[in-house]
């Protein structure tokens, strides 16, 4: 895009800086609309697997519900509680939702359509990924109640644990894609096994594949792992005392980054944006091949979407010992030695050639 | 240009939130403005090019490191007049750790203005090596030259959670309230429940 802007007469540097405001822009706009609509699908996967009808009010099949619970947050009072840390309770929600857009830079959506190319992409992610616990634990401290404390706790014991695993799953890709570049990881599973893309398919990785989508799971608190905001135990967790946009933006933040964890299964284990099968005229029948990479993306990501929702209609809550049981007793040394397992397999197939 | 600015945005922010760390009266505001400051310094090295190093800050310690501090700072009572009263007594501490503070920067910036010193040309397996990533060039280094030390951290880090939880391992089964997870998976309902049907007027016999 960069060239774009050049040919219109700016400068290499004024091109640049235009060019990705222009592309995050391009990004975080469609991801907000997408955020609003898969809200609403999540409500009605719900209510299909409930034998209800769901949100079916507002415009055709009800699918402006979510814009009109949008308007409905934006025009009410936000309430800040008197003994609540101002500034912090202010800005955790702020840290949250910037932190869900952000690890959206990396996500290769095509060949070329990726905002930042970095080749320590991954590691971006599992970094930003690490922050979004601080908005969970400013918020529960600076409301200055209990309960939501008392969810900050828990998602901070909850994020740290499942990321010990997540770690160790993404050094088994990383060891068979031999890159840390997203693109070069959704190459690397071109004609994977046979001719199916992805690494889920080959037996080695597909038990990892399993432990990431749950690892996933329990790093968005989604249900079953939703101890932070477990409405039993803890009103609403860190959400109690907030109202408002400062709600919407918790709400907002919590489904981009379910969005992102559905982007990080395709894209790590389902070939991201490749067709599942390697046959040239599935990687070109809609329109163009970049529109066909973004097509088979979206497929994707809305397929591990309906799993999520799939999950949450199902499957009842976890107690918090299970889940550290969970995380701590069963995914990180299962994880761990599938990483001794995968590096052997590599080692002694002689997967990296001479260079070794 | 826009590496120019980015500088001085990380550079400003980092000693700004490093100030606030010292001077924040609340502990929690303190480790907050600490996260900034890491945050602030992985910018800084992904602008030098060392992505690796900036991702493995963030990851390690913004992450984890920090969550945890901020996790046990959350949890103190903090009686600020206490702390306040141990001033006068650490104050010729603290005079003598700016003393020698400032004269390192003396001595910094004099070696500064007398001139860069004359670097030798990198050579040997140490050498950066061009074209290839950091992550490369750091894994060549750590699992080539330095295997032997690497290792050698690995199984000292190891022995020191052995220790941690050596020293806070009870015998699960003196703990009030344990549970058998397995025992508990293998729970069936027709060993936790029963059908009765009474008759009208009478009780259940259990």
């Amino acid at each position: 895009m960069t060239e774009f802007f050049q040919s219109l007469g700016m400068g290499y540097e004024a091109a640049w800086f235009t060019a990705t405001i222009a592309g995050i822009l391009l990004i975080a706009f469609p991801l907000m609309l997408a955020v609003a609509m898969i809200i609403y699908a999540d409500r009605k996967i719900w209510a299909a697997m409930a034998l209800r009808k769901g949100p079916n009010v507002v415009g055709p099949f009800g699918l402006l519900q979510s814009f009109a619970d949008g308007l409905k947050v934006f025009l009410q009072e936000t309430i800040i509680p008197s003994a609540a840390n101002k500034g912090l309770f202010l800005l955790a929600p702020i840290i949250t939702f910037t932190v869900a857009l952000m690890a959206w830079a990396v996500v290769p959506f095509g060949p070329a359509a990726v905002l930042s190319d970095i080749n320590v992409g991954l590691l971006y992610v599992l970094a930003i990924s690490s922050l979004g616990v601080y908005g969970v634990v400013m918020a529960g401290w600076a409301s200055n109640s209990k309960y939501p404390f008392f969810s900050a706790m828990r998602a901070a014991a909850q994020m740290i644990s499942y990321e010990v695993s997540i770690g160790f799953i993404l050094i088994c890709v990383v060891l068979w894609a031999g890159t840390f570049n997203m693109n070069g990881i959704v190459l690397a599973q071109q004609n994977h096994v046979w001719l199916l893309n992805g690494f889920a398919f080959n037996p080695l990785l597909f038990p990892m594949w399993v432990m990431f989508l749950i690892s996933s799971l329990a790093e968005t608190a989604r249900a079953p792992f939703d101890l932070t905001e477990a409405e039993s135990e803890l009103v609403a967790g860190y959400q109690t005392e907030y109202s408002s946009m400062a709600f919407a933006l918790y709400w907002l933040g919590e489904y981009a980054n379910v969005l992102l964890m559905c982007a990080l299964n395709a894209v790590l284990f389902f070939g991201g944006w490749l067709p599942p099968l390697d046959i040239p005229i599935l990687y070109n029948f809609f329109f163009t091949e970049g529109l066909t990479a973004v097509f088979w993306l979206f497929a994707k990501i809305l397929f591990f979407f309906f799993i999520f929702s799939w999950v949450k209609a199902t499957v009842p809550r976890y107690r918090y010992d299970q889940l550290m049981r969970l995380g701590w007793k069963v995914f990180l040394p299962l994880s761990l030695f599938f990483v001794v397992l995968i590096s052997g397999y590599l080692m002694a197939t002689g997967h990296y050639g001479a260079t070794a | 240009m826009i590496q120019t600015l980015a500088f001085y945005l990380f550079a400003v922010l980092v000693i700004a939130s490093a100030v606030m760390v010292i001077t924040a009266r609340n502990p929690v505001h303190s480790v907050l403005w600490l996260i900034l400051a890491f945050f602030n310094g992985a910018g800084l090295m992904v602008l030098v090019g060392a992505e690796f190093i900036a991702m493995l800050l963030v990851i390690v310690y913004v992450g984890a490191v920090a969550v945890l501090f901020l996790f046990v700072v959350m949890m103190l009572d903090i009686d600020f007049a206490e702390l306040r009263a141990g001033f006068v007594k650490n104050f010729p501490l603290g005079i003598a750790v700016a003393l020698v503070l400032l004269a390192e920067l003396v001595l910094g910036i004099g070696a500064y203005q007398a001139g860069a010193l004359q670097l030798g040309e990198p050579s040997g397996v140490g050498a950066p090596r061009m074209g290839e990533s950091n992550i490369e060039s750091i894994g060549a280094l750590l699992y080539g030259k330095y295997l032997f030390l690497f290792e050698t951290a690995g199984i000292i880090l190891l022995v020191a959670m052995v220790g941690a939880i050596v020293l806070t391992h009870r015998p699960p089964k003196t703990q009030r309230g344990h549970q058998n997870i397995s025992k508990q998976n293998q729970r069936r309902p027709q060993d936790a429940t029963v059908m009765k049907q009474p008759p009208v007027g009478q009780g259940v016999e259990l």
